[in-house]
């Protein structure tokens, strides 16, 4: 492997630890050049978004961008499809010179009429950013023609990074959130932050809630609906998981109706039970029966599963595992997950983490593993390698490389179609880290064989 | 008059196209370790990496200059030589294809000017050849970026060496890897030199790895695309190309290199053409193994031909891809009822004509600058038998129940888009026993009676 070199610019996103001082350097762009497996602004926005089902979501700007996200995510509609549909202003040359506003406000114009949606997002995305379109302006004006909510989304590439588009998509819901009535909402109320419905995970955690008796006011956004929205500043708690990617939305809601948030992850055993105490704890002086049904729900839940894991667990002991994912707070989670399956995590990192959180991963992690920020194919693989990894957990972007090299990959991003939240998805995600693991077609990759 | 003004707009819904730099990645993965590099946001390569990536299973690694709002500003000058910069060190390429973004061709970036500049003061690193591309997408779709990248290269790369033509420039277009390996198969056994540009056979779908190989083997050797100055003749597969972006076209101009324009070699007659022109050029005979091959091939079409006949198809996807289909539908009877492309070249009917023999006899509706939604209207209306193009068809055959045969670009619901073999007699031959085989399974289970001997 003595041909692969670190870029320099790079040494300090990447830590081995016990080895060195811990100085990890993030939360910053990528270097031009290095081909990193990170996205951009409208990317961020797209994702939290995209369960909104039924809003329009029309993308402003030349077609590449709306051809490349149509329909790739796994959220479930329980009702309206209208978010899997991919609307674009599809600019061409002459509204690059001429400016795209009369063809952003005749696409809304036409849409609005034919899809009759409760609101439209629209977002722009680097070359509107460029051209200086006033978005705002139109969907203002749009807004009060249609008497539905028309939400600028200023998600241009260019100006930062994922999170960047996280922010400008909160930004966004924020104008709906409060314009809906909250008559009857129960004190025992949340909302469900940070979910997208990924293969209906948010109705497996919607579920728990309510039998802890909860009324779940809104879940953003998975399985999304404006009106759930728009009343969703009635509930008593946010709930808000892991990537921080409605974080800025429950800090304004805290700032403006006061509802205060906690933050939670629906992975693995250890993080699921968690979650739901939190909640109930919170609950403990309205309602004291809370804690107990919640005690319960756990104990028969973990009942359940408990010795279908025990089971993989024999399997995969011993084992070891790589974890590349977006936001950290989902790798603190997987590494508990893969503990529970008796596997070892030598490689962890995330595209966008804090120095808080690569502080929490180094205290997580053993001597010797390899923490990063950022990485690329070269650096995920020059690590995989060294390091023997059976399994590693990534992106679509770091699948084609694992199975290049004999490496059993698990898909946990928001295109995959498993639910691999909750209870009933930790078996899933042990089922198919087994088979990802243990699969026979791996005696024939040539590494394996050296 | 306000409606009269909707009817006119339409917003692109369930886009027929991608965008232009994806086109140039693919034909850059196809050149002997290259690294694709765009020029732009890092979000549009991330994109088309994922995107590449869904069709292909294979890691495929394109570069970002990684604009952020200063560089939107001020230009993308440094953060481009940056980029190189970072591109040689980690990856010491052959060749670095840089293709511009809508981003910053907006901003008007002058690309071959800063890359000049670069290799001046870089002289210890002149090893790696650069090409620079311009593929704004807001003038085309990924097929024109392909083209512009072949073209580009070409124009950076090949020079007149020697004064003896020798070998066979072929520029087989946006096909698949299996596509592209069979026609190494088809030059080798006429045992005629040729040079092809790209050339992903390899490149995107190869063998497994010990370990990470940062360019993957395989592709157009940068030296081969040198000696395309010297070659004989070019053979260019693709009706529509417009001469300027041809670069077939830029070797006559260039090298007096005469160019043969032929169509995608999809079923019988269009391959033909293929044989016989390089059977002319290099004077060598066809193949013993390809005159069996159609033989046989022939044969089949005898056996199969009631099932198919005057079925009715819905056929979409790049133009070009879209005339080869037409063309092979028909000469086997059955009617390609609607062609439908996101591209809009404004040649798509005529070169459909040109195809199809009794064109007006069968009330075709041709459709250029096309979406999804669209298509889906129409197809409802011409009823067809079958849908074949891209996965991005899927939704439309399953609002109709009916099946969806897929070819070309992306396949990300099924495995194997890359093994397609769609040209030559082979391909027609696969395509052939698919197309029938689905027909026959769709007239065996809707029959009351649950026939098992058709
Ligand atoms: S900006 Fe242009 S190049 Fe980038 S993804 Fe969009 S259409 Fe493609
Ligand atoms: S970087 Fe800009 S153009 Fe590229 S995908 Fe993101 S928003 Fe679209």
């Amino acid at each position: 492997m003595a041909s692969i070199s670190i870029l320099k610019g790079r040494e300090k996103q990447i830590y081995q630890k016990g080895s060195q001082d811990f100085d990890m350097s993030c939360d910053k762009k990528s270097l031009a050049g290095s081909i990193s497996q990170r996205a951009c602004v409208f990317c961020g926005s797209r994702v939290v978004l995209y369960p909104i089902a039924d809003a329009l979501h029309l993308i402003h700007g030349p077609i590449g961008c709306a051809s490349y996200t149509w329909d790739i995510r796994g959220s479930l509609s329980s009702g309206p499809q209208l978010h899997r549909m991919s609307f674009s202003t599809d600019l061409q040359e002459r509204d690059i010179i001429f400016g795209g506003e009369k063809k952003l406000t005749n696409a809304l114009d036409t849409l609005i009429d034919q899809y009759k949606p409760k609101a439209a997002f629209v977002y722009a995305t680097c070359i509107v950013g460029l051209i200086g379109d006033d978005i705002d302006a139109i969907c203002k004006k749009m807004s009060e023609e249609k008497g539905i909510p028309v939400l600028p989304v200023h998600s241009e590439g260019f100006k930062g990074t994922k999170k960047d588009g996280y922010k400008a998509a909160c930004d966004a819901m924020a104008n709906i959130v409060g314009t809906g009535s909250i008559k009857d909402i129960s004190p025992l109320s949340i909302n469900i932050m940070g979910e997208f419905n990924i293969a209906g995970e948010a109705w497996v955690i919607r579920d728990y809630y309510e039998r802890m008796g909860l009324e779940v006011v809104s879940v953003f956004t998975g399985d999304g609906r404006v009106e759930n929205i728009k009343r969703s500043h009635g509930a008593a708690l946010n709930v808000v998981q892991c990537s921080g990617s409605m974080l800025h939305l429950a800090q304004h809601m805290q700032e403006k109706y006061g509802i205060p948030y906690i933050r939670v992850s629906y992975f693995g055993i250890e993080d699921m039970s968690k979650a739901l105490y939190d909640v109930a704890e919170h609950f403990q002086d309205i309602d004291p029966e809370v804690l107990p049904r919640t005690q319960a729900l756990v104990r028969e839940e973990v009942k359940k599963i408990h010795p279908v894991l025990k089971q993989y667990k024999k399997k995969l002991h011993g084992k070891k595992a790589a974890i590349y994912v977006g936001g950290a707070f989902k790798a603190f989670s997987m590494i508990k997950a893969l503990r529970t399956l008796g596997m070892d995590v030598v490689l962890a990192g995330s595209q966008t983490g804090t120095k808080e959180d690569y502080q929490v991963l180094k205290d997580m992690c053993d001597d010797g593993t390899v923490i990063v920020d950022d990485a690329n194919p070269v650096e995920l693989s020059k690590y995989s390698i060294e390091k023997k990894v059976s399994l590693f957990v990534g992106g679509v972007k770091e699948r084609p490389m694992a199975f290049k090299l004999g490496i059993g990959f698990c898909d946990h991003n928001h295109e995959r179609k498993l639910s691999l939240a909750g209870y009933s998805g930790m078996i899933n995600f042990a089922r198919e880290v087994y088979a990802s693991v243990t699969s026979p077609v791996w005696q024939f990759a040539p590494q394996r064989n050296q | 008059m306000k409606t009269q003004q909707k009817a006119e707009y339409k917003a692109t819904s369930n886009a027929c196209k991608h965008c232009s730099p994806l086109g140039a990645s693919l034909v850059f993965r196809g050149i002997e370790n290259t690294i694709p590099l765009l020029h732009g946001s890092q979000g549009c390569s991330t994109y088309i990496r994922r995107y590449l990536i869904s069709h292909y299973n294979e890691p495929i690694d394109i570069a970002s200059s990684n604009f952020s709002e200063e560089t939107a500003v001020f230009g993308g000058g440094a953060n481009l030589k940056l980029a190189v910069d970072n591109i040689i060190q980690q990856y010491h390429p052959a060749m670095i294809g840089v293709g511009t973004t809508c981003l910053s061709e907006t901003i008007g970036d002058d690309v071959p000017m800063i890359l000049r500049d670069y290799l001046k003061n870089n002289r210890e690193e002149n090893g790696t050849v650069i090409v620079p591309v311009s593929t704004p997408s807001y003038s085309g779709t990924h097929i024109d970026g392909f083209h512009a990248a072949v073209r580009a290269t070409v124009d950076t790369v090949a020079q007149k060496q020697s004064s003896h033509a020798a070998g066979i420039n072929f520029f087989p277009g946006m096909l698949s890897p299996a596509d592209h390996r069979h026609f190494h198969e088809i030059f080798s056994d006429f045992g005629v030199a040729y040079n092809m540009l790209p050339d992903y056979s390899q490149t995107l779908d190869g063998p497994m790895w010990t370990e990470y190989h940062k360019i993957p083997e395989g592709g157009t050797p940068v030296k081969r695309i040198v000696a395309m100055g010297d070659a004989v003749a070019s053979i260019e597969l693709g009706r529509i190309l417009a001469e300027t972006k041809s670069a077939g076209q830029l070797l006559a101009d260039k090298f007096e290199i005469p160019n043969h324009r032929i169509g995608l070699p999809i079923g019988i007659k269009e391959t033909d053409v293929l044989f016989d022109r390089i059977s002319e050029i290099s004077g060598k005979p066809i193949p013993e193994k390809y005159v069996q091959e159609r033989a046989r091939l022939i044969d089949a079409y005898a056996d199969g031909h009631k099932y198919v006949f005057e079925a009715r198809a819905v056929v979409y996807g790049e133009e070009d891809l879209v005339i080869g289909m037409a063309s092979f539908l028909s000469e086997i009877g059955i009617v390609p009822a609607l062609c439908a492309s996101g591209g809009k070249s404004g040649h798509l009917e005529a070169k459909l004509r040109q195809v199809i023999d009794d064109f007006d006899a069968k009330q075709i509706q041709v459709k250029e600058g096309i979406d999804f939604v669209e298509i889906g209207e129409i197809a409802k209306k011409v009823n067809p038998d079958f849908l074949i193009g891209n996965s991005k068809g899927y939704k439309i055959a399953r609002s109709m129940k009916k099946p969806l045969i897929r070819i070309g670009f992306p396949i990300h619901d099924r495995m194997g888009g890359a093994r397609i073999v769609h040209v030559g007699y082979r391909g027609a031959q696969q395509l052939f026993d698919t197309i029938t085989n689905t027909i026959i399974a769709n007239r065996q289970d809707s029959s009351p009676v649950g026939y098992f001997y058709m």
